[in-house]
């Protein structure tokens, strides 16, 4: 029953559609590499010392940077951190080592249903619950949007990093007479801690980037601002803002601006997986 | 600590509730009969009761934060229900049909946004689930050890980029490819379709759907890779010994397998690409209308919120954009729950059996 | 009588490691082979180099000649060569996802074979060779292969291979995973198969050797010590080693 035609065809089907998957596979890595190429390109020759160091010149006026917009951003995102992290590691801790019940699934649950929630709609929550009281924008209200957005990926990082750690350590301290709360703290969350700083460095990386909460919280701001309670310009923000205007000087600041976030953020990410996973990896062991 | 150790129950992840210190060995002491398991502080020496109260004072502020993320939810949803209420008052369900967007007037009805963000997402998800499974596919079955890291990473590396990144990309690269080279050609070739018609502008539905593609085709990807390799090598092997060659193997025994994972998994990229907003809103012209052409501009629900809710006019616009928010958000729930499910089903217990 | 498997100076690598160092055997055509050994002998890596199976794990390499049938199977696709030489593994592994008519079908619907009645036959006869028809026969289309006994997946396995008519059989300690009914009814089967088709089987129980096997090589690692009728392996053997480990001093 050997028919070569059949044998032939099925040959030819095979390498047919491994060629595709290959192609397929190349499209999207070239469309990756073009769009740090055009980064690159566009924006790697704008970004210079006065772009990191000056705010926007007005309209008409060529030159100037972001410099605003990058304090803002560093701001905000310290007020992020300053909510969302405890909350996020806290919750992680109650995940890993006391939600092992329904209470815990309803959690677990409640967390994964917040971080598939678009980022507008936070955008619009942080918006009532903190710039209608306060009656303005504000970079504080800016980052209670965005700690919102780090508290489930800190959570389930946490989560995760602390089950990892093997129950025969736990008993280790407890044999020694350690008390629970001491031992989460002094030996599991010690155990975890380059994954759990992994986490947090990833929710930052993500949420650094993220524009459309802030356009209803922190709203923006062409000047320098150091208070927490009015309207500040933001990174992405001010990409956005630029790209949409029809100035050609303010859309080569955004490239540049786009330029510099794609590096914080890539960098980041590939830092902390690169360098931190492995060493957590090992330790683990 | 004191010699005399009593034997102290650990309460590790396996155990759930109760006090850990001298509940099981403790014997109880004539004035306490009544009371002695369920109260054991009182009959303990001072030094474990401070420590019993830290165990319990460190697992209730753990068991806060939780019920800060079931709070934080809770915020949300009465924000949004309270903020469209008045919307909702006014319009009821027929918001959601009617098709005429007039600030001024005061008429609002959501459907141009509804249409909008179901065709760019549908638009994306065609482009995206050949792209994504078929690189999931590449790096797991047929391409070259050495080249799987780098291809994978080069993937997830996409996921890393913002959102008004794209965009920025996409409103001066990509727009004027479209407008320039692709969509002459599909107006020339394919408007039979009724699919490509009027003006080639480059912005509008089409450039939205390329560009909410590239945004998906991570998590489409990453996600199918993981139910790829579940799937047990027994099962290759099968295909194999049959004389299966390795395409009719990975069609047989493994896309066969992970089928409904990768249903999962395609959902999971709709949910994303349901909520995007900035690279969309670069890109897709703003315009509230209803076209049947993919090359007129268009207008999403993420987008218009974004665009128009710092300058709403009334208090009813602002409640109509909220109200857009709150049906954003039940349907991004909806299609998340069901994507998991989906993908639960086949990476943790075995692959969903066929019995009819 | 004609030999089915003729096997010269087989050597097998899993990367730089060495697992068989030249093997020569000639199996006899309608009759069941058995391969005994201890563990990590290289039986398992010696069956699976009859069917060109060794080289789909990416380190594994082969070399030397096996010639099924008077062919070289290294001089032709190994698609082809799985046609004429089935396997069955020792964790039943039947497609989930296809019901109990599309697994045994499975095999026939690769090779072009559509006609609706070709399939029915083909699949009602492997089925009853594998001795599985009765039990099956109402619930073809209805059921799922994963959703039978392990003793019945098994026998779904040996029907699923069958149905290509293979000229060889080969069988990877199939019954080792199953209860001792299930196992005797496999054994059952392979002294009806082994008329039609040429069998070899790996087992680790010698006394499956001795019921099913005319012929038995034992392996030690990676070198076939001896190759006899079954009768003068298990009665009189050669070799010290293989008295030896018939007899328990190890393995």
């Amino acid at each position: 029953m050997l028919n070569r035609e059949i044998s032939l065809r099925r040959q030819m089907t095979d390498y047919f559609f491994t060629g595709l998957a290959a192609t397929l596979s190349v499209v999207v890595v070239c469309t990756l590499i073009a769009i740090f190429a055009y980064l690159v390109l566009r924006g790697a020759g704008s970004l210079n010392w006065s772009f990191l160091t000056q705010t926007p010149k007005p309209v008409g006026e060529t030159g100037g940077g972001m410099a605003n917009a990058l304090l803002g951003s560093v701001m905000i995102l310290g007020i992020a951190s300053l909510f969302g992290v405890p909350v996020g590691i806290g919750a992680g801790i109650y995940l890993a080592e006391y939600g092992r019940n329904r209470l815990g699934r309803l959690v677990r649950f409640t967390s994964d249903v917040l971080n598939g929630v678009p980022s507008i709609v936070i955008g619009l929550v942080a918006y009532g619950l903190v710039v209608i009281p306060q009656r303005h924008f504000s970079a504080f209200a800016g980052g209670v949007a965005l700690a919102i957005m780090m508290v489930p990926t800190v959570a389930r990082t946490t989560e995760e990093m602390l089950l990892l750690v093997p129950h025969a350590v736990r008993e280790a301290a407890f044999g020694l007479g350690i008390p629970q709360w001491r031992t989460t703290i002094s030996i599991t969350l010690a155990t975890a801690r380059a994954g759990i700083i992994t986490g947090v460095m990833l929710a930052f990386a993500r949420v650094a980037g993220e524009t459309a909460p802030l356009m209803f919280t922190a709203f923006g701001n062409q000047f320098w601002s150091f208070s927490a309670n009015q309207p500040i310009a933001a990174l992405p923000l001010q990409i956005f803002t630029y790209a949409i205007t029809p100035y050609d000087d303010w859309h080569r600041q955004a490239w540049a601006g786009a330029l510099m976030l794609v590096i914080l953020i890539v960098g980041t990410t590939t830092l902390v997986r690169f360098v931190f996973m492995r060493r957590m990896l090992g330790g683990m062991r | 600590m004191g010699a005399a150790r009593e034997p102290h129950t650990p309460e590790g992840p396996s155990t759930q509730q109760g006090f850990g210190a001298g509940t099981a060995t403790h014997m109880p002491s004539p004035e306490s009969s009544k009371v002695s398991v369920v109260n054991p502080t009182r009959d303990v020496p001072t030094w474990k009761r401070s420590i019993i109260s830290l165990d319990s004072g460190f697992k209730a502020l753990m068991v806060v934060a939780g019920f800060i993320v079931l709070g934080i939810v809770g915020l949300i949803v009465a924000e949004l229900v309270q903020g469209s209420a008045l919307a909702w008052q006014k319009f009821g369900i027929h918001f959601f049909f009617g098709s005429e967007w007039d600030p001024v007037s005061g008429g609002f009805g959501a459907l141009p946004f509804v249409y909008g963000t179901v065709v760019s997402s549908l638009v994306a998800l065609f482009i995206a689930v050949p792209l994504a499974v078929a690189v999931a596919v590449f790096v797991t079955e047929m391409c070259p050890r050495p080249l799987r890291k780098p291809i994978s990473y080069a993937t997830e590396l996409l996921a890393a980029i913002p959102s008004v990144i794209y965009g920025l990309w996409a409103m001066f690269i990509l727009v004027p490819i479209l407008r320039v080279r692709v969509e002459p050609w599909l107006m020339k070739y394919f408007s039979w379709t009724g699919l490509f018609e009027g003006p080639a502008y480059g912005i509008g539905m089409l450039a939205a759907g390329v560009v909410l593609a590239i945004m998906i085709i991570p998590i489409i990807s990453s996600i199918t890779r993981e139910v790829l390799l579940v799937v047990p090598q027994p099962q290759r092997e099968a295909a194999l010994a049959l004389g299966a060659t390795r395409w009719e193997m990975i069609r047989m025994a493994v896309l066969r397998n992970a089928r409904a994972g990768i249903m999962g998994a395609v959902i999971l990229g709709l949910g994303r690409g349901l909520g995007e907003t900035m690279a969309v809103t670069m890109v897709i012209g703003n315009n509230p209308a209803i076209a049947k052409s993919l090359l007129a501009p268009g207008y999403t629900m993420a987008s218009v919120i974004a665009n128009e809710f710092n300058e709403a006019t009334s208090d009813l616009h602002r409640s109509a954009l909220i109200e857009i928010g709150l049906a954003l958000f039940i349907v991004t729930i909806i299609v998340n729950i069901l994507a998991g499910l989906m993908v639960w089903t086949v990476t943790r217990g075995t692959p969903a059996r066929t019995n009819a | 009588m004609p030999t089915a498997v003729e096997v010269r100076d087989l050597k097998a690598w899993f990367g730089k490691t060495e697992a068989l160092h030249g093997i020569n055997m000639s199996v006899e055509a309608r009759h069941a082979t058995a391969v005994i050994g201890p563990s990590g002998c290289g039986k398992s890596t010696f069956i699976r180099c009859l069917n060109r199976m060794h080289e789909t794990n990416p380190e594994a390499t082969a070399e030397g000649r096996v010639k099924v049938g008077g062919k070289d199977i290294y001089e032709m696709p190994a698609v082809d060569v799985r046609r004429k030489v089935g396997m069955v593994f020792q964790k039943p592994n039947p497609f989930p996802t296809m019901t109990i008519y599309d697994n045994v079908a499975a095999g026939l619907k690769l090779n072009g074979t559509r006609n609706r009645r070709t399939l029915d036959e083909v699949v009602e006869h492997s089925l009853q060779q594998a001795a599985l028809w009765d039990e099956v026969k109402d619930v073809l289309k209805k059921q799922s292969g994963a959703s039978l006994s392990g003793g019945q997946q098994q026998r779904l396995c040996i029907a699923r291979a069958l149905a290509v008519s293979p000229e060889v059989m080969l069988m990877d300690e199939p019954a080792s995973a199953l209860d001792p009914i299930s196992t005797a009814k496999i054994e059952d089967l392979i002294f009806e198969l082994k008329q039609k088709l040429t069998i070899v089987i790996v087992t680790h129980n010698m006394q499956q050797a001795s019921r099913v096997a005319e012929f038995t090589g034992f392996f030690l690692m990676g070198n076939l010590i001896e190759f006899d009728k079954t009768e003068k392996i298990f009665t009189n053997p050669s070799d010290k080693r293989t008295e030896d480990y018939i007899t328990g001093r190890f393995g």
